[in-house]
């Protein structure tokens, strides 16, 4: 899937904590342009990833009915620089969960040592489809369910009795 | 115990973190989006991070009344009816209105939303809740 900036969740628990792996490959075709020669990922994209491993934590701690959309970064701290061929360890620990929305404090790592860290505030989106259509899942919608069970997330046989 | 000079202090702090600004710029007459740039999406931040602070329970609506600039009956051509003025009274009884209701254009209405006024809120939840 395109974008999808996870390869797979290692660790996920409802309401507290899930850990996730990224690759970084030079088959990546960004890297070619950031930057030629040089290529490191870049850090909206570790962001990025960061908030997507925040935001399915806090998307399946409420069964994937909220549109979980990441609405504030409130830190983002870059220590070192991710090149191709490291695999990052995301971590994401939930601070609180609540109606309107979640906040998540989230870590970066690679070979034990810390690269990146951001503190992200998302929101459960509840108004109108600007396209005035009702509102359905649009973050959590079939494509990335299927996906999510099938191949992002083997859970462990005592998180699926749960 | 709501020592107002110790309330006022962390509500500074909340704001300085919430809003990423310099801690002297949030005065106590600073207004949250005139004067340290919040938005919308800050509020519940900072809604969030107030009732961490001080252990209370922040209704939705109750600190900052958003519901108030959608419903047409307090809202008119961008300025709030007579009916809306008596539902901000309501709402946000510690806020100095007198100044507004010269002109109470929607526009003016984040403005009334100050440091100190937060700093009231928090007094003022936090005495009613120890009684």
């Amino acid at each position: 899937m395109r974008w999808l900036l996870i390869d797979k969740f290692i660790e996920i628990q409802k309401g507290k904590y899930a850990k996730a792996i990224k690759n970084i490959t030079l088959g990546e075709d960004h890297l070619h342009d950031h930057f030629p020669t040089f290529p490191i990922m870049p850090n909206s994209l570790i962001i990025e990833s960061l908030a997507q491993t925040a935001g399915v934590l806090a998307g399946y701690s409420k069964d994937f009915k909220q549109n979980v959309i990441l609405s504030k970064i409130n830190k983002a701290i870059f220590y070192r620089m991710a090149l191709p061929g490291d695999q990052l360890i995301l971590e994401a620990r939930m601070v609180d969960l609540r109606d309107e929305g979640a906040w998540l404090e989230t870590t970066a790592t690679v070979d034990g040592e810390i690269l990146a860290e951001a503190s992200l505030m998302f929101v459960h989106w509840q108004g109108e489809l600007p396209s005035g259509k009702r509102l359905v899942n649009f973050v959590f919608n079939e494509r990335f369910m299927s996906f999510f069970r099938s191949n992002l997330a083997q859970l462990s046989a005592e998180e699926k009795k749960k | 115990m709501a020592d107002k000079e110790k309330v006022l202090q962390k509500v500074q702090d909340i704001l300085t973190d919430a809003l990423g600004v310099d801690e002297e710029e949030v005065t106590e007459h600073a207004s949250l989006v005139a004067d340290l740039g919040a938005e919308s999406i800050d509020f519940l931040d900072i809604v969030f991070r107030l009732e961490k602070t001080f252990n209370i329970k922040i209704p939705r609506g109750d600190l900052f009344p958003e519901d108030l600039l959608s419903d047409e009956n307090y809202v008119q051509e961008g300025k709030l009816t007579p009916e809306g003025l008596r539902v901000l009274k309501e709402k946000v009884p510690y806020a100095n209105l007198s100044e507004f209701e010269k002109n109470p254009d929607v526009s003016g209405l984040a403005n009334l939303f100050t440091v100190g006024m937060i700093a009231s809120y928090v007094t003022g939840r936090l005495a009613s809740q120890a009684t």
